[in-house]
């Protein structure tokens, strides 16, 4: 997780190749300030250092909207993220954060996402819903937060229901060392080590997609465990408290872009929940 | 019975017959009790004159009394104390670390990048002697939960020990500072960090993991003083085979007695992750040839998915120092359920008890009771609250059963209020001194409550949960922390000091009847170990959470030094620039704390007192 800021653009104008004089032309406004995004160097389907996920995609996205090359400083998405990157003001932009999140200033929600059940297809196993008694007899592979008292909702939503003894964690953490470390408890699904998983969306989606085994992705249900536990989540782009003038313009781009961005989620596997289809639920 | 053992015995049973032995010459007049060096070292080890004049660990001795025999320093000349000397450590997060003293130097372990720095204590303005960087991974600091804190280094035959933030166990040669080995002990990759200060007993270098709430899964390691390799590991989860638990375990209560408890009083797998970390202070005792330590809470599944006793957090553990073989255990808190680790400090001394000298162990506890136990067996003989307890409603001294209350039990999506202690207990990892002279324990604490509501949404590695909203908040008085002295035997309070701030500082007590400590808005107090009157006050440049520590100097002065630089979890408002406006910061603490930025400012800074 080295703290690595890359102006790649500016060394190639250095070099002043044609092709790049010509994109400027293109592009006059880069020789503005560079847009400076905080960002997990190994994290996909959401961000690498290749800038491979859906959030680079999206950043090169709103780079070229504001005319404004892309910069990035990693840093490892945990506890800390937001105090060592946006907060220390070595970068200016997160652009995957829970809508309303109070350590910085979330822009308007930019995709619905919710937690999903995977299965191998072979299995046949067809869980749709929290209260599949199955749930009681399969072993189930979790997320884990390891925040105090808190964890991802599936975890609640199965305690609350009995069901703990036939629970595997995966902390989301996962062993940093390997690539995208978030991606075991899929891999556990393929490899038969659990027999469901119950996954953020986003995750589940893109590695579902490249499993060598055929996986089914179900959305689960309900949506909402009483009295408040939801498995739907807004996601939203986070800017620094106060820095209002620079989230107007991204709620401007979420808005005037906003098929751009679907189909770059889609592309990527990731489950989206429409707004319109939830009310009418 | 020997050495310090002996020296704790001889003063609190008997003090007044042998109170000439207990002043600052004792190891001279009683022959064979060796103060400052605690307990039997390994042959050839005793490279340290016999004198009781230095600090070789952070809590001065094997028993942790955190007492120093020195009388120069008393009642009557303490407010002629003035800064003698100052250091900058060059680094601003939390000063945690005690100084350590011996053959005319200081040592000194900064936080994060744990840079250690000898100081010559024999030449005016205490000129650096070397200085060591391990060179820690940038990204440790990511990992660590609350601050890079590091809580010292330790001295012994002629070298000094120091733990890294990304998991390194250092062997420095005393004099030069070149490394004799180092060993990589833990992965910062899985979560792991390391905060607490090792100990060394009879060869071996004792080390334990932070990061509980990771996913890690908590150890304590024996490593060879010569060499660094591990000899033992004992984890705190999993099957007795894992645990060190064999035919000598014997848990005084039945509670704590069966097979594999580590692993069958967890759903199955679940203690793979469990936590039970040891980031705390470890005791030993040279007579029983026993160490003395408490695991962390559980992690990092929450309660009610975790139905059990979730053996062997939260744990107080006596262990054989060569095997690691468990002799006994008491689970304080079963099944956690606000965050109370059991990692403080335990003091070994000896207390008359129904009439009777019980040889003791004493600790302060995070869930808010000092516990009293026989350390030869295990066996409660006092639990009393030390502050306002509601998260339970008492010990039961016959079963060894904390009454939990189960209207404190955290529930998401639904608030609850006022539990108390907070979730860093009524005490955290400050550790507590006692004076075999006033027969009284000094504790440095905290007087804090806390609301939890699941409410707030939270995202972290590409996940959005929906986080437990902490407020932490001082408790009934309104001040938050305080400084307390303490009658184990009667288990009552005799004085105590209300402080605005959480007292995270460690404390040092004297025979010249003086006690310090050191306070979050960086005053540096010195108060009569009978009365709890302030003797003498200097503000320092920033606030203190570190472990005072006094020595007799290579002139034969006595010393007092202190590490300023407020930071830790408390701290961390300030140190690490948390945003004030959001409470749940720094889990909740943040909430507690909002005034601090207004108080002080960071920044590292030693301070040697003297007359």
């Amino acid at each position: 997780m080295h703290r690595t800021t890359r102006p790649l653009l500016y060394v190639v104008i250095a070099a002043g190749s044609i092709g790049l004089a010509m994109h400027l032309a293109r592009h006059r406004a880069y020789a503005a300030a560079p847009l400076r995004v905080c960002a997990d160097p190994n994290s996909l389907p959401f961000s690498n250092q290749a800038r491979a996920g859906f959030e680079n995609k999206i950043a090169s996205l709103i780079g070229d909207e504001l005319n404004r090359p892309v910069e990035y400083t990693w840093w490892a998405q945990r506890r800390g993220f937001v105090r060592h990157t946006l907060n220390a003001g070595d970068c200016d932009l997160v652009v995957g954060t829970a809508a309303g999140m109070e350590m910085l200033s979330t822009t308007r929600p930019y995709y619905k996402s919710t937690y999903v059940f995977v299965t191998r297809r072979d299995r046949a196993l067809h869980i749709r819903s929290f209260d599949d008694s199955l749930l009681h007899r399969v072993k189930i592979g979790v997320q884990l937060i390891g925040d105090d008292f808190a964890n991802t909702p599936p975890v609640h939503a199965l305690a609350n229901r009995g069901i703990v003894r036939n629970v595997v964690g995966f902390p989301v953490y996962g062993n940093y060392a390997e690539q995208n470390p978030e991606a075991r408890i899929i891999d556990a699904v393929a490899k038969g080590t659990v027999d469901v998983a119950i996954v953020w969306g986003p995750l589940a989606g893109y590695f579902a997609q490249r499993s060598s085994v055929p996986l089914d992705v179900v959305p689960v249900s309900p949506r909402l465990d009483l009295p408040y536990l939801p498995f739907v989540f807004d996601i939203a782009m986070g800017v620094r408290r106060g820095d209002s003038a620079f989230r107007k313009q991204l709620d401007e781009i979420i808005v005037s872009r906003k098929a751009t961005i679907d189909s770059i989620l889609r592309a990527y596997g990731v489950p989206l929940v429409d707004t319109h289809q939830e009310t009418a639920e | 019975m020997r050495r310090e053992d002996f020296f704790i015995r001889l003063c609190t049973g008997i003090w007044l017959v042998a109170l000439a032995g207990c002043r600052s010459e004792a190891p001279h007049s009683t022959g064979s009790v060796n103060v400052q060096r605690g307990g039997a070292p390994p042959a050839g080890s005793d490279s340290l004159p016999a004198d009781d004049g230095q600090w070789v660990r952070p809590a001065k001795d094997y028993a942790s009394t955190r007492f120093s025999s020195l009388t120069e320093i008393n009642t009557t000349t303490v407010r002629n104390l003035r800064v003698v000397s100052t250091f900058s450590t060059g680094y601003v997060r939390g000063h945690e670390a005690a100084p350590i003293v011996a053959n005319g130097t200081m040592y000194i372990v900064s936080p994060f990048p744990n840079i250690v720095y000898a100081l010559d204590l024999t030449k005016p303005g205490l000129p650096l002697k070397w200085q060591y960087n391990p060179k820690p991974e940038a990204a440790a600091q990511g990992v660590a939960c609350c601050d890079v804190v590091n809580r010292g280094a330790v001295f012994d035959d002629g070298k000094i020990f120091f733990n890294t933030l990304d998991d390194h166990t250092v062997a420095l040669d005393a004099a030069t500072g070149k490394p004799v080995w180092d060993t990589k002990v833990g992965d910062i990759q899985i979560g792991e960090t390391i905060t607490m200060a090792p100990l060394v007993v009879k060869g071996k270098v004792l080390v334990g993991n932070s990061g509980g709430e990771m996913g890690v899964r908590g150890w304590l390691k024996a490593l060879d003083e010569n060499t660094g390799k591990v000899a033992w590991t004992a984890y705190a989860t999993g099957p007795d085979q894992d645990v060190l638990i064999g035919s000598s375990f014997k848990p005084f209560y039945a509670k704590d007695r069966g097979t594999d408890l580590g692993k069958t009083s967890w759903p199955p797998d679940m203690w793979k992750i469990g936590g039970g970390t040891m980031w705390g202070w470890i005791s030993y005792d040279p007579a029983l040839d026993l160490i003395y330590y408490g695991t962390a809470n559980p992690g990092p599944w929450n309660p009610e998915v975790r139905p059990g006793d979730n053996k062997w957090t939260s744990t107080q553990f006596a262990r054989k120092p060569e095997t690691g073989e468990a002799v006994w255990g008491y689970q304080m808190t079963p099944h956690d359920m606000h965050d109370y680790d059991g990692i403080n400090e335990q003091l070994l001394i000896d207390l008359p008890i129904n009439g009777q000298v019980r040889k003791a162990l004493v600790r302060p506890d995070r869930n808010g009771y000092i516990y009293v136990m026989d350390r030869t067996t295990g066996e409660l003989l006092s639990a009393s609250p030390y502050g306002f307890i509601n998260s339970s409603s008492g010990v039961d001294l016959k079963t060894g059963d904390l009454k939990v209350n189960p209207d404190k039990a955290p529930q998401v999506g639904k608030v609850i209020r006022e539990i108390c202690p907070a979730a860093p207990g009524m005490k955290d990892w400050q550790p507590t001194a006692y004076s075999p002279k006033t027969g009284l324990l000094y504790i440095p604490h905290q007087n804090l409550c806390m609301d939890e509501e699941g409410l707030s949404a939270n995202y972290i590695a590409g996940t959005p949960y929906v986080g437990m909203n902490v407020k932490m908040y001082a408790g009934p008085g309104g001040n938050r922390g305080v400084f307390q002295a303490w009658n184990p035997v009667t288990g009552k309070e005799v004085w105590s000091i209300k402080e605005d701030l959480p007292v995270w500082s460690g404390t040092v007590v004297t025979a010249g009847d003086v006690a310090f400590y050191g306070t979050m808005d960086g005053w540096f107090k010195a108060v009569d170990a009978r009365t709890g009157a302030i003797l003498w006050q200097f503000k320092t440049g920033s606030g203190i959470i570190g472990q005072p520590v006094t020595y007799r100097g290579p002139d034969g002065h006595q010393y007092v030094a202190v590490l300023s630089g407020v930071g830790g979890w408390p701290g961390a408002l300030v140190s690490v620039g948390l945003d004030s406006r959001d409470s749940s910061a720094a889990l909740g603490f943040v909430n507690a704390m909002k005034d601090l930025p207004s108080k002080t400012v960071r920044g590292g800074m030693l301070y040697v007192f003297g007359l």
